[in-house]
């Protein structure tokens, strides 16, 4: 009971880290209509530059730090929009997939050659109260007991903020306004006067914001090195499309039941792990959900469905 | 102001090696309802999304609105500067509900009285009123025109060109939709530019009109005339 309740637990531990990568995802795909494989390489720069400021230069407390991090993230974000996207038709998807690919590799290449690839060291947690684990239902027979790390904690509490401040900006602002609009209907957007690269700049601007911060929180927990995202990116685009690519609050439900089902199917089920015997294994599951949920309903679970009624 | 709300020169436009605008011109006078009539083909879309600048086509030719030239301007600015337009399949925000249609239609504005726009246009289409949370996507054909139509009055335009309204609608929605037209154009002198293909209506509320044929001028004169014309009775009235 014991070990179920644990896998449970690291599954919503880990559910919280592939959310905080899923939701700018959505976000750069609900204003584009593009997949940004680039955006766990971004975010991962994100939480290096808060690991800058905060430790390797200048140390500045960690929260300033963060939020100088989320600033240059977004700035960023726009420059890599405007410069490398914006003139691509935005209908014809394969460069510019192509190109986020490219980002991809130019900014872990570019992460590897400042900071090497290994794990940094003393990396800040943003919240004082991250560091430790509870640990209960510890027994003779049962010395590990269940065991609660609290950075999950900070992760989560963060992950609910950031849907909160999220649904305020999209849904209460008229830039949010905006930004649902050039979503829903580019042309029209255009005709009611709206800038849309201006929109598509603050649309890449919030969703790297959004993933420094989520990479700085989780940096403590997967370990702050170039590679952080890798695997992570996959769980992340398994929990946005089963939530639906285009929904905030799918991707973060997404992010959950790709940490539930993976930690608890392969806690059971360990032969998919030694069918692959490879440090990638896990990675099977965030796949397999993905091939599921394209088969048998590819708008994914609280996706729009494209609705017309003429 | 100038009496002349819209004039455009030598308009051409084309979609890759395919010219489809040879040369149009065209004067939309302040305060009157002008429609384009034309065959499948004609342009007549064409025209209009030439003259808000809107993507896809390459166009060039003069076009001057309200004295000033636009024809290099940005489709964001030219509705800045009063102009609106109901593109053809109404052009509406699917994902969006009825009420945030209509406050991205009054984007453009920085006045406070866009809560009282809404109501007034509620009450000229008393069903949106019943919609106003529903997703647009999920109203009727007629209904969303009226959304589209309403969408583009909240940027309270000087000029509103309507692609093709009565488009997919049932002959008493677009009777009524017509009617409507003409009361907003005498209540709010909002001028008009029409593309219609249901001629009859349309130049029984207009005071000139166009016909366009393969991309240029083929006939035009106040509407009156223009509907006595044998040619365009044989036409587009079906006499």
């Amino acid at each position: 009971m014991t070990l179920f309740l644990q896998r449970v637990i690291d599954g919503l531990q880990n559910g919280a880290i592939y959310s905080v990568v899923a939701i700018p995802m959505v976000l750069i795909f609900k204003a584009t209509t593009l997949i940004n494989f680039a955006q766990g390489e971004l975010a991962m720069l994100g939480a290096f530059f808060c690991f800058v400021f905060a430790v390797q230069v200048w140390s500045v407390p960690v929260a300033i730090a963060a939020i100088l991090a989320m600033i240059l993230a977004a700035l960023l974000g726009m420059g890599i929009e405007r410069t490398m996207l914006r003139s691509f038709d935005p209908t014809d998807h394969l460069p510019v997939v192509l190109i986020t690919l490219g980002i991809f590799y130019i900014v872990n290449a570019f992460a590897g050659d400042i900071w090497n690839y290994q794990v940094q060291p003393d990396v800040p947690n943003l919240f004082p109260f991250a560091d430790g684990t509870t640990v209960l239902m510890q027994s003779e027979t049962n010395r590990l007991g269940l065991r609660i790390q609290h950075d999950s904690i900070a992760i989560i509490l963060s992950l609910l903020v950031m849907l909160g401040v999220l649904h305020l900006i999209l849904n209460k602002t008229k830039m949010g306004l905006a930004f649902r609009g050039v979503s829903s209907n580019t042309e029209s957007s255009r005709l009611v006067g709206i800038r849309v690269g201006r929109i598509l700049s603050f649309g890449w601007a919030l969703a790297c914001a959004f993933g420094a911060l989520g990479a700085i929180i989780v940096a403590p927990r997967i370990q702050l090195q170039p590679n952080m995202m890798l695997f992570v990116l996959v769980y992340a685009l398994a929990a946005a499309a089963f939530g639906g690519l285009d929904s905030v609050g799918g991707a973060a439900i997404g992010g959950f039941v790709i940490g539930l089902l993976n930690s608890v199917v392969l806690g059971y089920v360990a032969d998919i792990g030694v069918m692959s015997s490879l440090t990638a294994a896990p990675l099977v599951m965030p796949v397999i959900v993905l091939l599921v949920v394209l088969w048998f309903k590819p708008s994914g679970l609280f996706g729009t469905k494209t609705i017309e009624r003429v | 102001m100038s009496d002349v709300m819209l004039e455009v020169k030598g308009l051409k436009a084309s979609y890759g090696q395919v010219d489809v605008l040879r040369g149009v011109e065209l004067e939309v006078r302040t305060g009157e309802v002008c429609v384009i009539l034309g065959a499948n083909g004609a342009g007549k879309t064409t025209t209009l999304r030439s003259i808000c600048n809107m993507p896809i086509v390459a166009s060039s030719g003069v076009v001057k609105f309200a004295g000033t030239d636009i024809s290099k301007s940005d489709t964001g600015a030219i509705v800045g500067q009063g102009m609106a337009h109901v593109p053809q399949g109404r052009g509406t925000f699917p994902e969006l509900s009825t009420i945030e249609n209509l406050q991205l239609g009054a984007y453009v504005r920085t006045d406070n009285e866009v809560e009282d726009d809404i109501d007034r246009w509620f009450q000229m289409f008393p069903v949106l009123k019943d919609r106003k949370d529903q997703a647009a996507g999920s109203l009727s054909g007629g209904e969303q025109q009226m959304l589209a139509v309403s969408r583009a009055l909240m940027s309270r335009p000087k000029l509103l060109l309507l692609d093709e309204p009565s488009l997919g609608l049932a002959p008493i929605i677009i009777e009524d939709l017509f009617s409507t037209f003409k009361q907003i154009n005498e209540d709010e002198g909002t001028t008009m530019l029409i593309v219609e293909q249901n001629a009859n209506l349309a130049l029984s509320i207009a005071q000139s009109a166009y016909v366009l044929e393969t991309g240029s001028i083929a006939l035009s004169g106040p509407a009156a005339q223009l509907r006595d014309d044998p040619a365009v009775q044989e036409a587009y009235l079906g006499a």
